[in-house]
């Protein structure tokens, strides 16, 4: 029987190996975009779960709240990105260092 | 209903499609140029006017759409506090924009679109509304930081401010979906009864602690400040004046909503958590900031140790210290106005400078600029006769009156270390050496706005503009 439990794992795991493709990729601008998209996903996993656990639609409507507002991240993401490439001639994360902090 | 409801959120909603308007005007108009400087102009008038409407609102609390949206005294104070500073950044940053090439009518369009999220943010009194509000707002603000788009520092800035913001967004969501499971609903008010019956329970200060942290970086509090240092500086320099005002206003607003509204009955449970992001900025803020040779950068860090202090004020966990963190962050927002006036206008011979040793013995350049910007650098540092050493001294008192006496020691510990930085940069004015001083002119615009921040700080020890008061009764509408 898979309950609450097991849906709420995956979301963990999901979740913590997003942050973990941020922290420890050493090559590309994009897979953390990936990387962001994939918490965001294990987010809506959760409430999801949640929703169908406490028989309450609000964590659906907050979950098409996510998804709206992800797409809209990643395009703006994807547009600094690009802006950035055309200045720099190169998306690798150790590119990303004009100045240090 | 709905009228009802509508009428509660009219500013967010007219702004809205005030900045929608503006939008297309600036899409379909032939003259670009032209469009583009009405399109600023236009909304700082829109903003100062809100700015009004909103402070001379009937007092009251009234909720919308099921209580995911609150006006109380509480939001109507920091919302005239970061309309009017959203406002007076976007008025100086028009000289700037113009010589740069950059005055596109996007420029006003976003920041009235941040403005609106900003406005929801310390508005929210749902996790939906507060996550669309947070979203609104950095969505708007990871633009504005890459806008001068042939430049490698200003992209580089976009970019990191967008992959460290998602990271916290995302932290916030899984905290919110925590909150969401274990308490059942997502109305703040929900949240607080059900807190209150049975308790925090592991789940709760799991989603909790996740969504501080998310929230903490959007204010870059220690240890969420690495992004601060490195978009201070690649952004162009009226968004960093921007985010230096307006978003910390609501960010810590809003913290001081989600806490209080939500989770009002276990103070001790996020007390330590706030004690700690305060003790690590405030000195964070100091020491990091003595190294510093370029001015944004030193702005940066010194917001780290300002919302320090901010958080100091919340940590209290009392109606008082919710009061002495509105009056610091009025302060603190009125300081960088006229800082950040005076460090658009830092050029020499055409050129933009933003390195301190720039400013050696500016005070036989301007007199009158550097008096007023020592001033200034008196009052961040918090030295006694000065508005901002108020500010301090709230937040202090609110400190030891909750029990913290430790870490207002730490915190005056802190400012005296801190006052070194400021205090360098009045040094360098009178008495550093002579090469190379600025010589550019200042606009009018900007002198009175530099003028009227630094004769505030002075003038305002008389009785802080009835600010204090306002605060009182804003902390007092927070709590109950």
């Amino acid at each position: 029987m898979i309950g609450i439990e097991q849906y709420l794992t995956v979301a963990a795991f999901l979740f913590v190996i997003g942050i973990f493709g941020i922290f420890l990729n050493r090559k590309n601008v994009i897979v953390i975009m990936m990387s962001i998209e994939l918490m965001l996903l294990a987010v809506n996993i959760n409430f999801v779960a949640f929703s169908v656990h406490l028989g309450d639609l609000v964590g659906q409507v907050f979950t098409l709240f996510i998804l709206t507002v992800a797409a809209a991240e990643a395009a703006i993401g994807l547009a600094i990105l690009v802006v950035f490439y055309r200045n720099r001639g190169a998306i690798d994360v150790e590119d990303v260092n004009a100045m240090k902090g | 209903m709905l009228s009802n409801d509508i009428s509660v959120i009219l500013p967010e909603l007219l702004l809205a499609v005030y900045a929608m308007a503006a939008l297309m005007v600036g899409v379909y108009a032939r003259k670009q140029e032209a469009i583009s400087n009405l399109i600023l102009w236009v909304t700082v008038v829109v903003f100062v006017i809100f700015g009004f409407w909103i402070g001379f609102a009937p007092e009251g609390t009234s909720t919308a759409f099921h209580e995911a949206f609150i006006n109380d005294g509480f939001a109507r104070f920091a919302k005239v506090t970061l309309l009017w500073g959203a406002a007076a950044v976007l008025a100086m940053s028009r000289d700037y924009l113009a010589k740069n090439g950059l005055l596109k009518f996007e420029f006003p369009v976003l920041v009235a679109l941040a403005t609106v999220g900003m406005m929801m943010m310390v508005s929210a009194g749902d996790l939906m509304s507060l996550y669309l509000g947070l979203e609104l707002q950095s969505l708007a603000l990871y633009v504005i930081a890459a806008f001068r788009r042939d430049s490698l520092r200003s992209s580089e800035a976009g970019l990191k401010y967008f992959v460290l913001g998602s990271l916290s967004s995302g932290l916030l969501l899984y905290g919110a979906s925590l909150v969401y499971g274990f308490a059942g609903t997502t109305v703040f008010s929900g949240i607080y009864s059900v807190v209150g019956q049975e308790g925090l329970s592991l789940g709760l200060l799991f989603g909790m602690v996740f969504m501080l942290a998310g929230l903490t970086f959007k204010i870059s509090a220690v240890p969420f400040h690495m992004w601060t240092p490195d978009v201070y500086e690649g952004s162009p320099t009226p968004v960093t004046a921007l985010f230096a005002t307006a978003p910390k206003m609501a960010a810590a607003a809003l913290i001081a909503r989600l806490l209080f509204d939500s989770f009002g009955e276990v103070v001790g449970q996020w007390q330590q958590v706030l004690v700690l992001l305060s003790f690590l900025s405030v000195f964070v803020g100091a020491l990091a900031a003595i190294g510093q040779t370029n001015i944004k950068r030193l702005m940066a860090y010194s917001s780290i140790g300002h919302m320090g202090f901010a958080m100091m004020g919340l940590a209290a966990g009392t109606e008082q210290g919710v009061q002495a963190m509105l009056i610091y962050m009025a302060i603190y927002v009125t300081m960088n106005v006229g800082v950040f006036a005076f460090i658009l206008n830092m050029e020499r011979d055409g050129q933009a400078v933003t390195d301190i040793s720039a400013l050696s013995l500016y005070s036989k350049v301007a007199p009158g600029r550097a008096a007023a910007l020592a001033a200034l650098m008196f009052s961040l540092a918090g030295i006694p006769p000065l508005v901002g050493f108020f500010g301090k001294l709230y937040v202090l008192e609110a400190a030891v009156d909750a029990g913290l006496v430790w870490l207002a020691i730490a915190g005056v510990l802190a400012s005296v270390i801190g006052a070194y930085y400021y205090l360098r940069i009045v040094y360098l004015m009178y008495f550093g050496a002579t090469e190379n001083t600025l010589n550019g002119r200042m606009p009018m615009l900007h002198g009175t706005l530099l003028a009227a921040s630094s004769l505030a700080m002075i003038v305002g020890v008389v009785n802080l503009f009835g600010v204090e008061t306002l605060a009182g009764m804003a902390a007092a509408t927070l709590l109950n």
